[in-house]
């Protein structure tokens, strides 16, 4: 348990270069900008006299090394920055779309993995039958599918055509009032506060969107698990057990499954950044409300706080879920630590 | 022995589908084993004894099918059996060890849960007694600790202590088979005597059959009643041990004996009665010594070679992150040794002596810590790699590989890879000059000038070898170093492969450091050894007297541990 | 060569699907270079009088909002797309394996660096960060080329890495060594031939990404600008016209972007076969 934790604190430790990584490269790209920042970060409206407050404000004028520790200590105090598109702070623009997002993104992901992993498995314990050449076909289709283009396909048949899916236009119809804030996730906080009608209205916006991410994450994960599960069946150790006599299901779960589940937890990780990429682009084609929206606004009107804000925050949303998926990694496989 | 035989393969034939059409892997083979014996199988590779022991126990995979013949265990027909039959036949009635045994244990569950595993799944346990009984078969297994060894996980042990949880797992449910495919393969000498001794005392104990399956003709005699030689999908003999060895029948049965080297054997007896199209020219008698006045070719003084070393065991955790101290690991503990002109020594050890450490700093691939090598009258160690390369010396130290696979670049034809030290050494131009020279080495090396445009997977093992001989011998070198070029090989082809590079030893008048974990090979091809051990030199001296008469405890150890065979002594 | 023909022949044959991506493939790369001299209309001609005219024989993709031909748009609009992707691709493949064979090669602080640097760019959801450098250096085509090749970037450093590493002590390597090459010879004529093939199937399953990740920068405003054909900016005008059924508009290029990435990843698939038959998927 000792070394558990040891492991455990060591991996957080090895997520601060990531971290500081991170925070360069966000810098560093703000400070790349051809010409002046200052009337960049300005935003496309701004006089003389804003502009040179705003140089003030961001230290232009210093050395790019005090430039650099103006940015971290204001990053370290939340301040992102203002939005001149919407007068706000940027970090408060995020915050309060970042429910939405997540919504979207994480019943996207769960769906793809409840779809995904079975699928993966029969596909690998039935090389050569129709499941195994769906699953090929699926996951070959699947990563070629421009998910911008997949939502507009939905959109088309299942609201103009078959009429069966609202107006693709946000998280909630127009008749209908959000749920009191809880969680800020439409659909948990209507349960909250038992309203059930809401629940409904909020789960019939949210198919479309989530069903087009779930075809874009899809393929990735049935992709590897059914290589891992091909792997582990044709690994030594399934030999032994199976020349041991284990039952069948006791070599496809215990022995196989848990084997195989490690590079699919890996692979989830990918799969999440992908995603928070197609993100960017469903939330377009269905005008979500959330933090995709928001960057897209904001780089039509060359609001780059804005940018630089939503580009650092997702990074770092990024990095999270990459710890959490190793932390769950270290505490299921004995090796993790050891090897390097 | 009771009348009825435990295990009876009555004509059975087994055919692979592949992409170019069926392959027949075994053709007919019949053989029976007799309650409480040990049945030796012994064949080289592709003879089809692997896949004897997986039709038996139904794990052939999809693309092989049993198509004739009955396979009888105790009366019960398993040809006929279905999937779930076989179940429960398996691990209780007969079980099956492996090679590899580290690959063959599941990594990331603990050992005395994959016992346990077992002895649920045929009712010998209840999951209350399970996990006592799983610590008691460890015990059996002679594992110490097993309280602590339960929870450990396959990379925590040992290659040995693996292939002992292999055996307490396929032994725990008391089953009345086992079937031992290259049980010790890939393991040190002195721990495959250890694993070897341990399935000989169990199964005894536990009054079992036992199928074992190898390559190795002296492990064969040493621990089996009879022997079943196969070759090609065919048993060709059938024999109890002495008998095999005293009068072997078949022609294959006795080329295999006479091409495993024993303690007392000859080089030039390994290929006595090999096909006459591959004969070792018998005239080249070996000069020991000859060139004993003209001094020393290469001579070691106090080498040290150490690597930073990595924390296996975790000790525990500091906040903040302590910096370690520089750990290091002494890969090699300052030897010193001489080579004569024209003397072939041998460098001898388990894995992790060190001693292939000492052939990559002799070959100036790796630079030592500390030492000198001097070669040839100029000390190699003072100048760096890169300069060394420029060197007249360099091309006067090569080196055979080991894995003759892996030493070829798959790009390349044999042809290229010969030509390679013509080119860049010799440097060589003119593709006509270039193609007349390796054809002259091609012949030197038995290589047919056909072979010279394939690339290494248009060829055998003991074609690849012969390439890296000739590549290595291109450049007309003073010492030429042989790192295990013979592990990879079977039996019959390492018997050609160790005369050639004798014969051309004695043809161009090379010294060679043959570096190997096999006393048996390295006493044939040299006249003194090196016996390593931990980093450091344990003994010294005429191959012969080390091998018959070994001073040190370890080297004893080694020499004892070797299976073999002798006539004389059966 | 003969034997690769064969064995081309073999693949080809037991895996018609392999065939067929190829076919799709050379229509591509005709449509790409062909382009503006097959499409039957001019892509930028507008007729106000032929707006939203649904597919027909005159028009078989229809028109769009301005009266252009649907049809002539989508095979001019394969330059472009390829054209980035192909771009974008050979610069991370060349400037990836150069950072990726050196890293396994030579170990130690060259590793230590690549490594960071990839593993920065990894720590960014690569849409997103393609996004942020595009708003940064400026919305321009070029730009999003940079974009594509730096976010595709660690991928083929990690491949190369790996075939590197694990190939960097093998027989042959010494032996060259032996022979007195040099580090950088060894790293040109012993490994690269032997790590290309792996690179090769990498190159072709990163070019359907790659096209994707050009089409949805332009999907969103970044890079192409109106009126140039590209499916992705062919798409987003389409979107506002879904909604009232005229689908035509969206559904044609976004066809056309799926069969080319699709394309793409079966050829990867097949070559994947071609180059390591274990390795099946």
């Amino acid at each position: 348990m000792r070394t558990k934790l040891a492991q455990i604190g060591r991996r957080l430790l090895q997520a601060l270069p990531s971290v500081i990584g991170i925070i360069v490269i966000s810098f560093l790209l703000t400070r790349a900008l051809p010409g002046d920042p200052a009337v960049y970060f300005a935003g496309a409206m701004a006089d003389k006299e804003s502009i040179e407050q705003v140089r003030k404000a961001l230290g232009l004028d210093r050395s790019w090394v005090e430039q650099f520790f103006i940015y971290a200590g204001n990053l370290a105090k939340g301040d992102m920055g203002m939005s001149h598109n919407t007068g706000r702070p940027v970090a408060e623009e995020l915050l309060t779309r970042l429910p939405a997002s997540l919504e979207l993104t994480l019943t996207g992901l769960g769906l793809a993995i409840l779809i995904a992993v079975p699928l993966g498995m029969l596909a690998a314990t039935r090389p050569g039958s129709w499941i195994d050449h769906l699953c090929r076909l699926l996951v070959t289709a699947g990563v070629s599918l421009p998910t911008f283009f997949t939502g507009l396909f939905l959109i088309y048949i299942f609201y103009y055509l078959l009429g069966w899916a609202p107006s693709p236009l946000g998280r909630l119809d127009i008749l209908y009032m959000p749920p009191p804030h809880a969680t800020g996730f439409y659909a948990i906080d209507s349960l909250l506060a038992g309203d059930m009608e809401t629940f409904a209205a909020t789960l019939r916006q949210l198919v479309l969107p989530a069903v087009t991410l779930c075809l874009f994450a899809l393929a990735p994960i049935a992709r590897m698990t059914r290589g891992a599960m091909l792997g582990a069946l044709a690994s030594d150790y399934v030999r032994t057990a199976r020349a041991n006599g284990l039952t069948r299901s006791k070599i496809l779960f215990t022995y196989a499954f848990r084997n195989a589940a490690l590079p699919v937890l890996t692979t989830l990780g990918m799969v999440f950044s992908f995603l928070l990429g197609a993100n960017v682009l469903v939330e377009k084609v269905f005008s979500w409300p959330g933090i995709g929206s928001f960057a897209i606004e904001a780089l039509v009107a060359s609001d780059y706080a804005a940018v630089q804000g939503f580009v650092l925050s997702m990074a770092l949303l990024f990095v999270a879920v990459n710890l959490i998926i190793d932390l769950v990694l270290t505490l299921i496989d004995p090796r993790v630590g050891l090897e390097d | 022995m009771d009348a009825q035989p435990i295990l009876r393969i009555d004509n059975l034939s087994v055919r692979f589908r592949t992409r170019n059409g069926t392959v027949d892997a075994l053709k007919g083979v019949s053989f029976s084993v007799a309650k409480g014996e040990v049945l030796g199988v012994v064949g080289e590779s592709g003879s089809g004894k692997s896949v004897t022991a997986f039709t038996v126990t139904g794990l052939l995979d999809q693309a092989g099918e049993a198509c004739a013949g009955t396979i009888n265990f105790d009366g019960m027909e398993l040809t006929k059996a279905n999937e779930a039959e076989l179940r429960e036949l398996r691990g209780r009635e007969f079980s099956m060890i492996f090679q590899n045994p580290r690959a063959a244990l599941n990594p990331i569950r603990p050992v005395g849960k994959q016992i346990e595993d077992v002895l649920i799944q045929h009712a010998q346990a209840t999951r209350q007694d399970a996990k006592a009984k799983a610590i008691s078969m460890l015990e059996k297994v002679k594992i110490v600790e097993p309280y602590l060894r339960y929870w450990s996980y396959p990379f925590e042990l040992s290659g040995g202590m693996c292939q002992r949880v292999m055996i307490a797992i396929a032994l725990a449910c008391e089953p009345r088979l086992l079937i031992a495919d290259e049980p010790t393969t890939g393991l040190d000498v002195t721990t495959q005597k250890a694993t070897m001794d341990l399935i000989r005392d169990l199964t005894r104990e536990q009054h079992l059959s036992v199928v074992l399956i190898t390559h190795d003709l002296g492990m064969a005699a040493a621990y089996c009643d009879r022997i079943v030689v196969m070759q090609k999908g065919e048993v060709v003999e059938t024999a109890a041990v002495r008998d095999l060895f005293t009068a072997p029948k078949h022609p294959y049965t006795k080329k295999l004996i006479a091409a495993s080297p024993g303690p007392s054997s000859k080089l030039d007896d390994l290929t006595a009665v090999l096909d006459d199209n591959t004969s070792h020219q018998p005239s080249m008698t070996r000069t020991i010594n000859s060139g004993a006045d003209t001094g020393h070719l290469l001579e070691v003084v106090d080498l040290v070679k150490e690597f930073p070393r990595r924390d296996v065991e975790m000790t525990g955790w500091a906040w903040p992150v302590k910096k370690r101290e520089a750990q290091v690991f002494r890969a090699v503990d300052g030897i010193s040794f001489v080579l004569k002109r024209g003397e072939s020594l041998g460098l001898v050890g388990e894995s992790g002596c060190g001693k292939s450490t000492t052939s990559s700093i002799l070959t100036r691939l790796m630079d030592p810590t500390s030492g000198d090598v001097i070669f040839d009258g100029a000390n190699v160690t003072s100048y760096s790699a890169q300069q060394f390369a420029r060197l007249p010396q360099r091309m006067k130290i090569q080196m055979v590989f080991q894995d003759p696979s892996d030493s070829l670049n798959p790009r390349f034809t044999a042809q290229d890879s010969i030509a390679e030290p013509l080119k860049r050494l010799l440097k060589m131009k003119g593709s006509k000059q270039i193609d007349i020279k390796v054809e002259e080495l091609a012949e030197k090396v038995g290589l047919e000038k056909a072979l010279l445009s394939r690339f290494p997977h248009q060829l055998s093992g003991g074609q690849k070898a012969r390439v890296g001989i000739a590549r290595a011998i291109a450049a007309d070198p003073l010492l030429l170093i042989l790192d295990e070029p013979t592990s990879a090989l079977d039996v019959s082809v390492q018997a050609v492969v160790l005369q050639l590079l004798d014969r051309l030893r004695c043809e161009l008048g090379m010294s060679y450091i043959f570096v190997s974990h096999d006393l048996n090979v390295v006493r044939l091809l040299c006249e003194r050894v090196i016996v390593m051990n931990r980093g450091r030199i344990v003994e010294d001296g005429l191959a012969d007297e080390v091998l018959s008469n070994p001073k040190d405890d370890y080297t004893r150890q080694l020499v004892s541990a070797i299976p073999h065979f002798e006539p004389g002594k059966l | 060569m003969k034997r690769f023909l064969r064995h081309l022949r073999y693949v080809m044959s037991e895996n018609p699907v392999t065939l067929a991506a190829f076919s799709l493939f050379l229509l591509i790369v005709i449509m790409a270079l062909l382009g503006p001299a097959i499409a039957p209309y001019d892509p930028l001609a507008t007729d106000a009088a032929k707006t939203l005219k649904p597919p027909g024989w005159q028009h078989p993709f229809g028109t769009d909002h301005l009266g252009r031909d649907v049809f002539s748009r989508v095979i001019v609009a394969t330059r472009l797309d390829l054209g980035i992707a192909l771009s974008a691709v050979f610069l991370s493949f060349f400037a990836g394996s150069a950072l990726g064979c050196s890293a396994g090669f030579w170990g130690g602080w060259t590793d230590r660096i690549v490594g960071r640097i990839s593993d920065t760019i990894m720590a960014f959801p690569l849409f997103v960060l393609a996004m942020g450098i595009v708003a940064a250096l400026g919305n321009s085509v070029e730009n999003i080329i940079y974009a594509t090749a730096l976010i595709n970037l660690p991928f083929y450093a990690r491949v190369s890495r790996a075939e590197t590493y694990v190939r960097r002590n093998a027989g042959y390597v010494n032996a060259a060594r032996l022979c007195g090459a040099t580090d950088a010879r060894i790293l040109v004529t012993q490994l690269f031939p032997n790590i290309l093939p792996p690179m090769m199937v990498q190159i072709s399953l990163n070019m359907g990404w790659a096209i994707l990740n050009a089409a949805g920068l332009s999907f969103i405003g970044l890079g192409v600008r109106p009126p140039d054909a590209e499916w992705g900016i062919m798409v987003a005008e389409g979107a506002t016209y879904i909604v009232s059924g005229e689908w035509w508009l969206a559904m044609f290029p976004g066809a056309a972007l799926m069969a080319a990435v699709f394309c793409f990843n079966l050829l990867g698939d097949g070559l994947r076969d071609l180059v390591d038959p274990q390795r099946r998927t």
